[in-house]
């Protein structure tokens, strides 16, 4: 039963590649990326043997403490996997002990889990002085593999319960989206005040040695320091924690097997046509009312928008750790672009849900403007906002006009460009109503061929801009900043109009093959 | 009236004859691979104006592959489609206009209400605001979804779901009404007001092609039938003329074949 689970979880990915090749290259790469950091850890660890233990054990017990925290955490923003979840097993009569096994196991041989495994069984690596340490790191590194991948489990299962409502996990999905976009900062602030005082990671480590995260993981450098006494504690300790790990876990799953998941629904009157009632009653018009719900309302596009705010505040951050304001006032064009280049997901997210746009018959060119004139709606003031902002903090007004012309131009260039590769191109998009933070396998390569080409043409389409502000800073003539202004509030429309023009005859023509893409990876 | 199907040439050098401008829905030699399977292999149907078309046959016969190259919503690989005497391959757009599609399978805009969504789509064909409310409101009403017009489709159960794809799909007024597997998951009491809904378009003078598994259903509902297996039509014209008498489930399992007469394993047997 168990050995059936594994294979069924292997049988999985082994059968999710073969669907399409481009996915199988993607994954290879992933790979091998993977391997490479694999590889850079396992050296690492056999370095440390020419370290004093004392820094073995601060490396090894903090490293231990923030994987563990990261397997406890990650899985409620990220669908770990979905082959092996209670709903689809819950008709088969598996024992739930067989079940527990059978998941833990296939955990372990999951990608995540098994570059876990053997980068926690390698921390005897750096034992090589003292074999007896070794074996005792070996079996530690198992048991703190282990403990990561049932964490994850029960946390997931634990989790489920709560966050079975739509509504509640479209909006904690992106509510911890915001820390996570700011997490550099905060890495950052954490890690200067440590600089400072370089002797707290050892008292660090000591503390984290004392808890659920981090016991494991002290054992073999408690021994190694000779203090067999604390070691044991410690294995209490790590004993424990699986052990109140592994109950919960079994409770949750044993509860999740029989309470499935679903969403209750408000049921509410007609007549609130909301921003159809609003918009031009056009096909382009429809679609812009559609797409600006669906940018207010659909967590996939929510993630996109959470960058508008926080974008500048992550710069601001960097600027004032760095005393100049140059990184800072980037802020402005960074979200035109952004917010431009979003649109290349645009057809992708629809997914089948495009085929009413071809069952109507919607010119190609409704289409492509519709989808850019919504992002416009909320985007250019939002750029031009930012830009104001920014400048009017760092007080930079001479950059002013250079930067306003370079923002428009990026927004509006990147809405040309995408509208022509999104007709072009679509990928294997998280579907709706999926997790936005799933990335599914061979997306990101799929895409970046795509991207970069979109990215090219774009610094082309806004080139003139970009000279423009360079000469206008290098010189500090602010004349050259008017002319960008004027070059970009000229170009962009004219630019865009071309996109669409272009992107809307792509798509009459290639809307049936578009179809078949979007059919296939759905 | 009985067709002549089947032409036994290849994509390759065979002239498909016109089509019949007079019909509803007339194809002509379709033909469709996917790889190495040939998912539609030299299909000619015509469908007369004023009928309720059955299209039936197994799973894979390739139904859905016909109606999609049917409706412009995939391209052939070799044939002709006309509705009502327009080329859909040649004319798109014109051709679009006459066509209601419920595509099986498909999502919908779900993060729309129902209203919306309808609203929407009526937008997309082109027509002005208050005659899309105005029809919305009927199709609601029609479908009985009145009360769920201001839910969003994500949180609709499955029948309500092809319910209101159904009204996107009728809300252009469209003369020919094509859908994909309309029935399915959809409650008994739900399925017979859209069979009522369906009948009464046709008596309004629209043409209605429906896929489906369920002979039945129809032996009931359609006047007119094909049954469709390996790419292939193997029988078509009205329903009486196709079942010849017997029950259509007997007259289609004789045709496509691949029934067994078992009782299944030992070990299945309790009694």
């Amino acid at each position: 039963m168990v050995a059936a689970l594994v294979r069924l979880r292997l049988l999985v990915l082994r059968n999710s590649l073969k669907r399409s090749v481009g996915q199988l290259v993607a994954v290879i790469i992933g790979a091998l990326y993977g391997l490479f950091v694999l590889g850079l850890i396992v050296v690492g660890l056999f370095a440390l043997n020419l370290a004093p233990v004392d820094l073995v054990r601060t490396i090894v017990v903090l490293a231990g403490s923030v994987l563990t925290l990261g397997w406890a955490i990650l899985p409620l923003f990220f669908s770990v996997e979905q082959t092996l979840d209670a709903p689809h097993l819950a008709v088969y009569p598996i024992p739930l002990n067989k079940l527990l096994t059978g998941l833990l196991i296939s955990g372990v041989v999951a990608v995540p889990g098994a570059i876990t495994m053997i980068a926690s069984v390698f921390t005897f690596g750096s034992w090589l002085r003292m074999p007896g340490i070794a074996v005792l790191a070996l079996l530690c590194g198992i048991a703190g593999a282990t403990l990561c991948v049932m964490l994850s489990r029960a946390v997931t299962s634990a989790a489920a319960g709560l966050a079975s409502g739509r509504r509640f996990r479209e909006a904690a999905g992106i509510l911890i989206f915001i820390p996570l976009v700011l997490l550099g900062p905060i890495i950052a602030a954490t890690a200067s005040s440590l600089r400072q005082s370089a002797d707290v990671l050892p008292s660090l480590a000591e503390a984290m040695s004392w808890t659920p995260l981090g016991a494991i993981w002290a054992i073999p450098s408690q021994v190694a320091l000779g203090d067999p006494l604390g070691a044991v504690l410690r294995a209490l300790i790590g004993a424990a924690t699986i052990a109140v790990v592994f109950v919960v876990w079994r409770w949750g799953l044993a509860r999740s097997l029989v309470t499935p998941v679903h969403a209750a629904a408000k049921v509410r009157a007609q007549g609130k046509l909301g921003l159809f009632a609003r918009l031009p009653a056009t096909p382009a018009g429809a679609i812009a009312a559609r797409c600006l719900i669906y940018w207010f309302r659909d967590p996939r596009y929510l993630r996109q928008l959470v960058i508008v705010p926080a974008m500048p505040v992550l710069f601001w951050f960097y600027s004032s750790l760095t005393h100049s304001a140059a990184l800072f006032l980037v802020s402005g064009p960074l979200v035109g672009f952004l917010l431009g280049v979003t649109l290349i997901a645009d057809v992708s997210f629809d997914s089948t849900a495009f085929v009413l746009h071809m069952s109507k018959a919607v010119p190609g060119r409704a289409d492509r403007w519709g989808r850019a004139s919504a992002v416009l709606t909320f985007g250019l003031p939002a750029v031009i906002a930012v830009t104001l902002i920014t400048v009017g903090i760092t007080h930079q007004w001479a950059a002013l006009p250079g930067l306003l012309g370079l923002a428009i131009g990026l927004l509006f260039g990147g809405l040309a460009v995408c509208s022509v590769t999104s007709a072009v191109l679509v990928y294997p998009a998280p579907a709706p109503g999926d997790n936005p933070f799933k990335t599914r396998p061979g997306a990101n390569t799929a895409l970046l061929g795509s991207t970069f080409i979109s990215w090219g043409v774009l610094a082309l389409v806004t080139a003139p801009e970009i000279v423009l502000l360079i000469l206008a800073l290098a010189t500090g003539n602010v004349l050259f900043g008017w002319i960008g202004l004027v070059v970009g509030v000229v170009l962009a429309p004219i630019t865009l109009a071309i996109g669409v023009r272009v992107g809307g005859g792509i798509l009459d023509r290639r809307g049936p093959q578009l179809l078949v893409q979007l059919q296939k990876d759905a | 009236m009985t067709d002549a199907v089947n032409p036994p040439t290849s994509p390759s050098g065979y002239a498909p004859p016109t089509p019949d401008a007079a019909a509803a829905l007339s194809i002509r030699g379709l033909y469709k691979s996917f790889g190495q399977k040939r998912a539609v292999d030299g299909i000619s149907l015509d469908v007369p104006a004023g009928s309720f078309y059955g299209l039936v046959g197994p799973n894979g016969a390739g139904k859905t592959t016909t109606l999609s190259m049917a409706t412009g919503l995939l391209r052939p690989d070799a044939g002709m489609v006309t509705v009502h005497g327009i080329d859909v391959w040649q004319h798109p757009l014109a051709a679009k206009a006459q066509i209601g599609v419920l595509a099986d399978n498909a999502r919908l805009f779900d993060r729309l209400t129902g209203e919306q969504l309808v609203v929407y789509a009526g937008l997309l064909s082109g027509m002005d605001r208050p005659t899309a409310v105005s029809r919305t409101k009927d199709l609601l009403q029609l479908l009985d979804l009145q009360d769920a017009a201001g839910t969003l489709v994500v949180d609709y159960s499955a029948g309500m779901t092809k319910k209101i794809a159904l009204a996107c799909a009728m809300v252009h007024a469209p003369r020919l009404l094509v859908l994909d597997e309309p029935f399915e998951s959809v409650d008994p009491v739900s399925a017979a007001n859209i069979r009522d809904i369906l009948g009464g378009f046709v008596r309004g003078g629209g043409t209605v092609i429906v896929s489906s598994h369920v002979m039945d259903l129809v032996q009931r509902m359609c006047d007119h039938v094909a049954v469709i297996t390996n790419g292939h039509v193997v029988a078509s014209g009205t329903v009486d003329e196709v079942r010849g008498g017997a029950d259509l489930e007997d007259r289609f399992v004789e045709l496509v074949g691949g029934r067994r007469v078992q009782e299944g394993p030992e070990w299945l047997q309790h009694s």
